[in-house]
């Protein structure tokens, strides 16, 4: 059964399953996000998403919440804009995000949402940590400086590929994306060499060996045709 | 075992220690026990057979009685004037027809002096008084049995009237009776957060568990479950630890009427590994309440079938969370997801799951036993019962307590707790740990319950209770707490992996005089970023200790930055 609800004070009509940002992408409303890629499940991580909705005390991030019938959804309040900003802010001071010198560069989803949310400064110390770039691989490469620990390629790994090779490491500031035992990744043996987490990385975090500066494209949209291919039963015979 | 049974073991049990007339307790909770007082139970035990009088003394290994601060503690109970007696179950303060003395800072040599003494004066030098205000102004209910009962012996427990809740409740009530029970006592949830605990039980029976998708490992036929949380991590609180190492029967009672009231059939204790004598005390109480057929299938020759496991916590503090938690239990990494849905629709492996803290659960059986309506008649008209405490910081008596809601902090920290030593004044009372606030002291007369707390900008938080004097920096607290939280964060959701770090370096700015007022701004914005957009509730509540010292101290703050 359908489902009204008004997003931004215009009326919407939504399946009953899906959720907040699903029915605000259907009626051409952008709520912004960062840990979320069609085609993968959603942790609410990143909390971008975050929006008000009437009636409830909590912000909710619409990547994991339902729509329901009669709900009052804002995406783009002051109080909303002012908080993404300082997220965003944060991100940028945790890491060496370095953008000139960034593979992704033009191409990178931090980047991008920097300047949507019209991050002109950081507020914030820049932390300066000190981590390394795993390019054991012979195709790809990690460089932790640029990791904002979405896990989008953690997720990939596992739903989309099956092999689970990545995942985390350590918890808080200290999280690391390691793979297999915390072994460089090319001595993985469960890594298939897919590229599928490279393909699902919004940064410059993941990339293919012998992109310099602003080469390195993410392919994140075939991840959702891989996924709804499969689903649909495309390619069996 | 059913209820006859029972009833039989608890006569005969009564009956031998009766046969006794004198009962030496020794506490061998982990303060106690890190001091010696298992060495302390055996030189009893040499001295008794040595002076020939194993016959009418005997020697008890308890839980904590409360006072830590002058452990090792032995209270012997003395029968006077004879005619049988229960002395497990009568507490120190209304033994009319018997005497009982507490020993402070015992030692193996101090042996030999005690039992000599039995029946006669008690050793003056190590007596400290019972009737002092930490024990009269007590309420226990929770810790009712610690230290009167023998935490490793099941029938220790059904002599004072254990696993009589659970057999009630199996053959004289449906489900939704207990329920409605539990709901009439007003019980709330011990863990911090206050929720109705009827309410959640009711949620829970009536959760449909082919909702969400499940996937339950083989061998566990359950499609419900249960769970005690007791991953109790806030620094300085030992609450759960106390009641699990010292009254661990109770809590497999209370899971097991929590289990049948929702229809589970399989049940988790989720304990910290850094409490290794709880969880060797839970393992023993979990195989001799199997044995007695008290858990396990056809329970009291009853239908209801109720298996209990003991998962170890690895030592992240976020797994106290509940969504963490039964991440962690599942196998995977301990993080919170967001709720909706919540574990009472779909928790553990997808299944419908009720998920109460060890306080809670050893509220359930004295509820069903001495009805809602008893229950209900202590504390405040939205608090109802009592509140375990760890009482720590600068006061003089440390401990555990358990007094009724409602009671003020001025009675706690001046009645029971005897003051601030060394002729301090009191500045602030910390509740909650590192997820409540410091309380100055123009509320000391405020009433303790949720509510009140709350609106003072704390929390009730699982009980974890700091004093602090006029001393302390309230900077130095705040960014204790903070960094924490920062080393529990667990790195999911950004604003309290990379908020508390941010706040835990402009704390430290603050503390090297290196800030300016911009920093405090950046501060306050953080605080209110890092509540209000956190996944889990350790990062919604990380930045509390500096928002109530912000509110309360924040001449100490302003002392210590520069304009700019």
């Amino acid at each position: 059964m359908p489902r009204t609800l008004t997003i931004n004070g215009q009326e919407v009509s939504a399946g009953n399953e899906q959720t907040i940002l699903e029915a605000a992408r259907d009626a051409n409303i952008r709520i912004p996000t960062l840990c979320h890629l069609d085609g993968l499940t959603d942790v609410g991580a990143c909390r971008m998403c975050l929006v008000e909705v009437v009636g409830s005390n909590k912000l909710l991030p619409a990547c994991t919440t339902r729509v329901q019938e009669g709900m009052e959804v804002h995406t783009d309040t002051e109080r909303l804009r002012a908080y993404r900003r300082q997220i965003i802010e944060l991100l940028f001071a945790e890491r060496n995000h370095v953008c000139a010198v960034c593979v992704a560069n033009g191409h990178c989803e931090l980047q991008n949402l920097g300047i949507a949310v019209g991050m002109d400064h950081v507020r914030y110390d820049y932390l300066f940590p000190r981590l390394g770039v795993d390019l054991s691989h012979e195709r790809f490469g990690m460089d932790h400086n640029r990791c904002i620990l979405c896990t989008r390629c953690v997720r990939a790994c596992d739903q989309l590929e099956g092999a689970h090779t990545i995942d985390v490491l350590g918890r808080g500031a200290r999280s690391l994306i390691v793979r297999d035992m915390n072994i460089p990744w090319g001595e993985s043996t469960t890594c298939t060499s897919c590229g599928k987490c490279v393909m699902a990385c919004p940064t410059g975090a993941l990339f293919k060996q012998g992109s310099t500066v602003a080469e390195m494209v993410h392919d994140v949209e075939k991840l959702a045709f891989l996924r709804a291919a499969r689903e649909r039963k495309v390619w069996n015979v | 075992m059913n209820l006859e049974e029972l009833n039989a073991t608890a006569t005969n049990e009564r009956l031998a220690q009766a046969k006794k007339n004198h009962h030496l307790h020794v506490c061998v909770g982990t303060a106690c026990q890190a001091l010696n007082s298992e060495q302390i139970a055996k030189a009893l035990q040499t001295a008794l057979r040595q002076q020939g009088r194993n016959g009418e003394a005997e020697v008890k290994c308890v839980g904590c009685p409360g006072l830590c601060s002058l452990g090792p503690l032995v209270e012997v109970a003395s029968r006077v004037n004879g005619g049988p007696t229960q002395p497990a179950n009568e507490s120190p303060a209304d033994a009319n027809h018997r005497t009982a003395v507490l020993y402070q800072f015992v030692k193996p040599e101090d042996a030999e002096e005690i039992i000599a003494h039995l029946g006669g004066e008690p050793v003056k030098r190590l007596e400290t008084p019972l009737d002092q205000p930490f024990f009269t102004r007590q309420t226990k209910v929770v810790l009712e049995n610690c230290g009167k009962v023998d935490p490793e012996r099941i029938e220790d427990y059904i002599a004072v009237g254990g696993y009589q809740a659970l057999l009630k409740v199996l053959t004289e009530m449906t489900p939704q009776q207990v329920i409605d029970e539990i709901t009439r006592s007003g019980l709330r949830g011990r863990g911090g957060a206050g929720f109705p605990t009827g309410l959640k039980w009711g949620t829970v029976a009536k959760a449909d568990p082919n909702r969400y998708p499940t996937n339950v490992p083989e061998g566990i036929q359950s499609r419900k479950f249960v769970i005690c949380n007791g991953d109790e991590g806030d620094p300085g609180a030992f609450m759960d630890r106390s009641v699990m190492e010292g009254d661990p029967h109770r809590i497999l009672e209370g899971m097991a009427i929590a289990a049948y009231a929702v229809g589970a059939n399989h049940g988790f204790i989720y304990v910290r590994a850094e409490y290794p004598l709880a969880v060797k005390r839970l393992r023993t109480a979990i195989r001799q309440a199997q044995r007695a057929g008290l858990l396990g299938n056809a329970i009291g020759g009853t239908a209801f079938s109720f298996n209990v496991e003991i998962r170890l916590g690895a030592g992240a503090f976020v797994c106290g969370e509940e969504t963490a938690l039964m991440a962690s239990i599942e196998g995977g990494r301990g993080t919170p997801r967001p709720r909706p849905p919540f574990p009472a629709e779909s928790g553990l492996w997808g299944c419908p799951t009720l998920i109460n803290n060890v306080e809670t659960l050893a509220n359930v059986p004295p509820i069903i036993l001495k009805g809602a309506e008893w229950f209900a008649g202590i504390g405040t008209e939205k608090s109802k019962g009592t509140k375990v405490f760890a009482l720590t910081g600068q006061v003089k008596n440390t401990g555990l307590i358990e007094v009724p809601m409602g009671i003020s902090l001025r009675e706690i920290v001046f009645d029971i707790g005897g003051g601030i030593p060394d002729g301090k004044e009191f500045k602030a009372v910390q509740t909650g740990g590192p997820s409540g606030g410091c309380i100055p002291a123009q509320f000391l007369d405020m009433p303790v319950d949720y509510e009140s707390l709350a609106k003072v900008g704390s929390i009730m938080g699982s009980g974890g209770m700091i004093v602090m004097d006029d001393s302390t920096d309230m900077i130095e607290v705040a960014r204790f707490f903070m960094e924490f939280c920062m080393d529990e964060s667990c790195g999911k959701c950004i604003p309290c992996r990379v908020g508390t770090v941010q706040m835990h370096r402009i704390l430290t700015k603050i503390q090297e005089g290196k800030a300016t007022t911009r920093d405090l701004q950046i501060l306050e914005g953080l605080c209110d970023l890092v509540k209000h957009t956190s996944l889990c509730g350790l990062g919604q509540s990380a930045p509390n200790p500096v928002i109530s010292t912000l509110r309360y101290f924040r001449d100490e703050y302003l002392s210590k930055v520069k304009p700019g």
